[in-house]
């Protein structure tokens, strides 16, 4: 199926894909959503906004995603299971496809103990990839119970994966359930360990998934060795020791941890089935049109607007 | 079983303040198993209660009586001369036995001394965990007898979330990861083309708010 996605579009003419993510704010005002929008929109394909990430309350991705499009860029609506239920996340969607977003992606989300307000009854109605299959079947028409969509949602639907939480074949096998339920591309768990990645995408070039979904890698730009070794902390991230002593014996960080992220770029291009990356620059919004210059990235393609 | 635990005494002793004669109701059942309500607990909460009065020069009668399940309407009968007198009733038993009990005596209150926590079993001596949820549409036949609706932490029905880390579950208290368990008991045997099938979405009206209930006829009189 074909969407009026930008993002969609430059993955089906084969460029390699540039995302990245725009943290809506803790507050009610979308100026720092559209600054950083207005700062991205012109070096990546399509702007992630995360739901609630961490679990912790921030702007709702909806309308943070409508600041985006206001500022001329592409968002793709992050959308978890753990808030709503299945009427929620299909109304949701409907609404999101009707303000004009183009790319949904769907998660379970960290479990609400790790945020602001873990006593949350957390809802987890479905798991993601009923959640991938339920986006799907919308935009084909149906809604959950079979009744008719009129007129459906158009979107290009997303899902994630962490190749790092083991064991491998489990990973694997996950990422096929979500292709299989209708998933086109796929954004992954922020790489550190190169060598476990490279693994990970063997395993599902040797399933033949490379050909059927377009995979994304994740690109933490670290901003000091202090944040890395807090990423390392995350459940189920996978950060070698050699690259956090990297960062502290660096006389400017900052610039270092750019540096790293524009050396994982290219070697990532270099992997089989790579067919773009995803920069999450945490609360650092302002690195990613560095990054992108220097690991060569611009000018991105030229996809007409609508 | 039913798996409880006691509530702090604070708010029991509260509920108690100013009532002289109070009835503390034990279960033989489940509760009695997992050590909060049985005999032994019954006499522990009683002698707290007669303490607390005595504290403030108060007098109070503590009526103890136990069945053998709460849960069982029939039992309770031997309780009504002794709520005949009591003006309150702490009951040890889960739930299910606290509202028998107030529906068979609605005049007076009924308080729960308990909590009820969850449908588990005890491992080893000391440690009580959780294995279902009561879902209502019970799935272990396809996970390899692992309930995946109350051991992972989000109730997944299609493997795992990007979350655990060493095979342990991302929200700790050194807990597996459920679907890591689910993995290697199908890998163990030979089943794991089954983890390819993608589950539906499940149907929670079967876990449903409101009453369940289970009919069978031919028990019925
Ligand atoms: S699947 Fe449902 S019924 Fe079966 S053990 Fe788990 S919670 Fe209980
Ligand atoms: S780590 Fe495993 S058990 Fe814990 S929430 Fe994720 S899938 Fe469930």
């Amino acid at each position: 199926m074909t969407t009026p996605s930008n993002l969609q579009r430059v993955l089906e003419q084969g460029h390699f894909a540039v995302t990245a993510e725009i943290g809506p704010p803790k507050g009610a005002s979308g100026e720092t959503v559209r600054r950083h929008a207005a700062l991205l929109r012109d070096c990546t394909d399509a702007q992630n906004v995360t739901d609630n990430q961490s679990a912790v309350v921030h702007m709702c991705s909806l309308a943070a995603a409508v600041h985006v499009l206001q500022a001329g860029g592409e968002p793709v609506f992050q959308l978890t299971t753990r808030d709503r239920n299945r009427l929620a996340l299909q109304s949701d969607l409907l609404g999101a496809a009707s303000l004009g977003i183009r790319n949904v992606l769907c998660l379970t989300g960290d479990h609400q103990k790790f945020g602001n307000h873990p006593q949350a009854r957390g809802v987890f109605d479905l798991d993601s990839v009923q959640l991938v299959g339920l986006a799907r079947r919308l935009c084909e028409g149906r809604f959950l119970n079979g009744d008719e969509v009129k007129p459906p949602p158009e979107l290009f639907v997303g899902a994630v994966e962490n190749p790092f939480a083991g064991p491998l074949p489990l990973r694997v096998l996950r990422l096929g359930k979500k292709i299989a339920a209708g998933a086109r591309f796929i954004q992954t768990q922020a790489v550190y360990d190169i060598e476990l990645f490279a693994r990970f995408m063997a395993a599902v070039r040797e399933q033949g998934w490379d050909k059927e979904v377009s995979i994304l890698a994740g690109v933490v730009p670290p901003k000091s060795a202090g944040a890395l070794r807090y990423i390392s902390k995350v459940p189920g991230m996978v950060v070698p020791d050699k690259l956090i002593r990297r960062m502290k014996g660096a006389a400017d960080q900052a610039r270092e941890g750019k540096r790293f992220a524009v050396e994982l770029i290219r070697h990532l291009r270099t992997i089989k089935g790579v067919r773009g990356v995803h920069i999450m620059a945490i609360r650092w919004e302002e690195a990613v049109p560095e990054i992108v210059t220097e690991a060569g990235l611009l000018p991105r393609p030229h996809a007409d607007k609508y | 079983m039913i798996v409880a635990r006691r509530k702090p005494a604070p708010p029991l002793l509260a509920a108690a303040t100013g009532r002289r004669t109070v009835l503390v109701a034990g279960c033989k059942g489940c509760v009695a198993v997992c050590g909060v309500g049985g005999e032994r607990e019954v006499r522990l909460l009683a002698a707290q209660l007669e303490l607390a009065a005595k504290r403030l020069g108060q007098k109070r009668t503590v009526l103890r009586a136990t069945v053998a399940r709460q849960c069982d309407p029939g039992f309770l009968s031997s309780f009504d001369s002794l709520m005949e007198q009591a003006e309150a009733c702490f009951s040890l038993g889960c739930g299910v036995g606290v509202q028998y009990m107030a529906e068979r005596y609605p005049a007076k209150p009924v308080f729960p001394a308990v909590d009820t926590v969850f449908a588990g079993g005890s491992p080893a001596a000391g440690l009580w965990e959780e294995r279902c949820r009561m879902c209502g549409e019970c799935v272990l036949g396809e996970t390899g007898g692992i309930c995946p609706v109350s051991r992972c932490a989000k109730g997944l029905l299609n493997g795992p979330c990007g979350g655990s880390v060493n095979e342990l579950c991302e929200i700790g208290h050194n807990q597996p990861c459920a679907w890591n368990l689910i993995y290697e008991r199908l890998a163990g045997q030979g089943r794991l083309e089954g983890l390819t099938v993608i589950t539906p979405p499940k149907d929670w009206s079967r876990a449903g708010a409101g009453v369940r209930s289970v009919v069978r006829e031919d028990l019925m009189p």
